[in-house]
């Protein structure tokens, strides 16, 4: 297993109270894999990867407990300095917002190149030189006469493949990719998502694909991870989910898609709002929302249970979801 | 109709009737058209354009920077080199001479010691400009250094610094002054630089934090560190040049009020005391004569507001270029 994170968990300490971003959080990625983490604002999706990359903000984040497993290696015990080194060459993220992701005072040849006279002590002609092969690699246009330009310079497409050069620079074994697209429009997303992909399997990398975007995840996901109020309510290969959701809450996610085929009808929302992480539902989180909901969500957490091999649910009443019986 | 821009209806409009209007018109169209050049920088393109050569741009632009910058140069020749533009020492006066108008080789007459009033004015300025720039330096120095790491490391040192500025904001710097140099007895122009570096470093240090804080919030600082940057490559590189504008101007406009600070001091008599030459002390000196003798008052006096004033016109510009927003 290249990543292997065990029930992590992550609060924040607000004026407000405690707030459990991260309740208990497990899942793991193969090399080569891409494993997507769905969910919705404040699901604590973020502050997983965060978590896991450690920059998280402490103050006010703390990791309360749980692993994170690195190619073996328990990177929450590890000493800053020697976590420093894993960061960038060992796992990368790649941002939602490239703007602001890059600095805005510094031309993209020197951020890309920075990667090289830091981690690999090479000098600044030779780092320029590989600047510009990897704006090639992610088929920058004329990328030897723009790798002096500042980030303002180019579009949004652009800079999220700069962002993404970025990450591969030093060859990571894993890239977190959190809402990589969110902020580019449609067309340009499904380039920079086959951008990805792309790269991803030429250099075998395993791929931590953060989205709220389902029909992202369908192209490109190997396994799928739903989070919900801080915890993975499903988790399963991607093609399982499509067929036969076994949590309401993946239900419901996927009926909201618009469809071609329900032209005219309304359009399917799940009711309510996501819960306040300082003060989260007793039982199962998704209780209030939930169509299916009975007396037993409303007290008992219900654990992560195995519906097939390498697929869980954490609904008491997975059965009846798989089968779509609405009760 | 001339030949026509087909494109710019408001253009067309607004040149109808007018041939020359015309003509720019259709000038101006044409260079729009050739503008964004080939696609995605293949063509001809701006000189990348960094908020550096922005503001450079507009200050070079700026009547009130060019008029200052002017003046500060003048000084700055003249405190290197005072002989160049005014004979014999500003120390041999002539009793004989005392409160003369005019004379050949002072234009601006005599003083009550009969110190050549523009030999003096003119050494005056190398006190002034010594002072103001060391102050300067070694308030903006000392200040944004502990500002930049209580800003960036927050914690305990963080509310120490915070509290110590405040008390030292607490204290009049005129009765400070008065109480910390009346006890000094060397007559360089270095304990008063002293001075002011130590009650100045609070302002400076203050801005410094807010700064650091605001440009240590933004993704391109997490991006940084999930690449794998130490805090000081984080700290140097990503956020000083993203938090030094500030500081540069606070500090410009800081060293006008320096230089009327040490005038101030030594006209109280705790600054610098004669024989050493400065601004302070002949206005001190002439003061009491103001009826017999205007102009051994009104020239030192007048040198002093025009520098003050050449020096804080300096740091508004300064703050336009750096600031667009401030406008």
């Amino acid at each position: 297993m290249l990543l292997d994170v065990r029930d992590l968990r992550v609060e924040f300490r607000t004026r407000d109270g405690v707030a459990h971003a991260v309740n208990g959080v497990s899942y793991a990625v193969d090399a080569g894999e891409t494993l997507a983490v769905l969910g919705e604002s404040g699901s604590g999706k973020s502050v997983t990867a965060q978590a896991v990359m450690g920059i998280l903000d402490t103050p006010p984040g703390r990791i309360t407990g749980g692993q994170v497993l690195f190619q073996g290696r328990d990177l929450l015990t590890l000493k800053e300095e020697e976590r420093r080194k894993v960061r960038g060459a060992g796992l990368a993220m790649i941002f939602q917002d490239a703007l602001s992701a890059l600095n805005p005072v510094l031309p993209v040849g020197d951020q890309l190149g920075e990667m090289f006279t830091v981690h690999r002590g090479m000098s600044k002609k030779e780092a320029r030189v590989r600047a510009v092969e990897l704006m090639d690699r992610v088929r920058i246009p004329a990328a030897a006469q723009r790798v002096r330009d500042y980030p303002h310079q180019f579009s949004g497409g652009m800079r999220q493949r700069i962002m993404i050069a970025m990450a591969l620079a030093l060859e990571p074994a894993l890239i977190i990719a959190d809402e990589p697209t969110t902020a580019l429009d449609v067309t340009v997303q499904a380039q920079v998502m086959d951008l990805l992909a792309e790269l991803r399997r030429e250099y075998r990398m395993g791929l931590i694909l953060i989205t709220h975007d389902l029909g992202v995840v369908a192209d490109v996901a190997d396994r799928i991870a739903v989070m919900y109020a801080g915890r993975i309510v499903e988790s399963a290969p991607v093609h399982d989910i499509y067929k036969a959701p076994a949590h309401p809450y993946t239900r419901g996610l996927l009926d909201s898609i618009p469809r071609l085929d329900h032209k005219g009808r309304e359009l399917y929302a799940i009711k309510g709002l996501p819960p306040d992480l300082a003060a989260v539902p007793p039982g199962c989180a998704f209780h209030p929302r939930c169509p299916m909901a009975r007396d037993v969500c409303r007290t008992d957490v219900p654990p992560l249970h195995a519906v097939a091999d390498g697929r869980g649910s954490a609904c008491h009443f997975w059965r009846e979801c798989l089968r779509g019986d609405e009760r | 109709m001339p030949e026509q821009p087909p494109y710019e209806p408001e253009r067309a409009i607004a040149g109808t009737g007018m041939g020359g209007a015309m003509d720019l018109g259709a000038s101006e169209a044409a260079g729009l058209e050739k503008a964004p050049g080939g696609p995605d920088g293949t063509g001809p393109r701006d000189k990348a354009r960094s908020l550096w050569s922005d503001a450079w741009r507009d200050l070079r632009r700026n009547p009130v920077f060019l008029a200052s910058a002017l003046v500060i140069l003048f000084l700055v020749f003249v405190s290197l080199w005072p002989s160049a533009i005014a004979s014999g020492s500003p120390l041999s006066c002539d009793l004989a001479k005392a409160q003369d108008g005019s004379g050949p080789g002072a234009p601006f007459g005599y003083d009550g010691q009969g110190c050549n009033v523009y030999t003096r004015t003119v050494y005056g300025a190398r006190t002034s400009v010594t002072v103001g720039v060391c102050a300067t330096l070694g308030v903006a120095l000392f200040g944004s250094v502990l500002g930049a790491l209580a800003g960036y490391f927050g914690g305990v040192w963080d509310s120490v610094l915070s509290r110590l500025t405040d008390v030292f904001f607490a204290i009049p710097v005129v009765l400070g002054g008065l109480v910390l140099l009346s006890v000094v007895t060397s007559n360089t122009v270095w304990p008063v630089i002293g001075f002011m570096v130590l009650l100045g470093w609070p302002q400076l240090s203050r801005i410094a934090r807010g700064s650091v804080i605001t440009a240590k919030h933004h993704d391109y600082v997490q991006a940084a560190r999930a690449l794998g940057a130490s805090d000081s490559r984080i700290l140097l590189r990503h956020i000083a040049p993203n938090a030094v504008a500030p500081v540069i101007v606070v500090a410009t406009i800081a060293l006008g009020t320096y230089i009327a600070l040490e005038a101030t001091l030594s006209y109280l008599g705790v600054g610098l005391k004669p024989p050493s030459v400065s601004w302070g002390i002949d206005i001190s000196a002439a003061s009491p004569y103001i009826r017999n003798a205007p102009h051994a008052l009104l020239w030192p006096s007048g040198a002093l507001a025009v520098t003050v004033l050449a020096f804080i016109m300096l740091g508004d510009a300064v703050r336009d270029a750096l600031d667009p927003k401030l406008r």
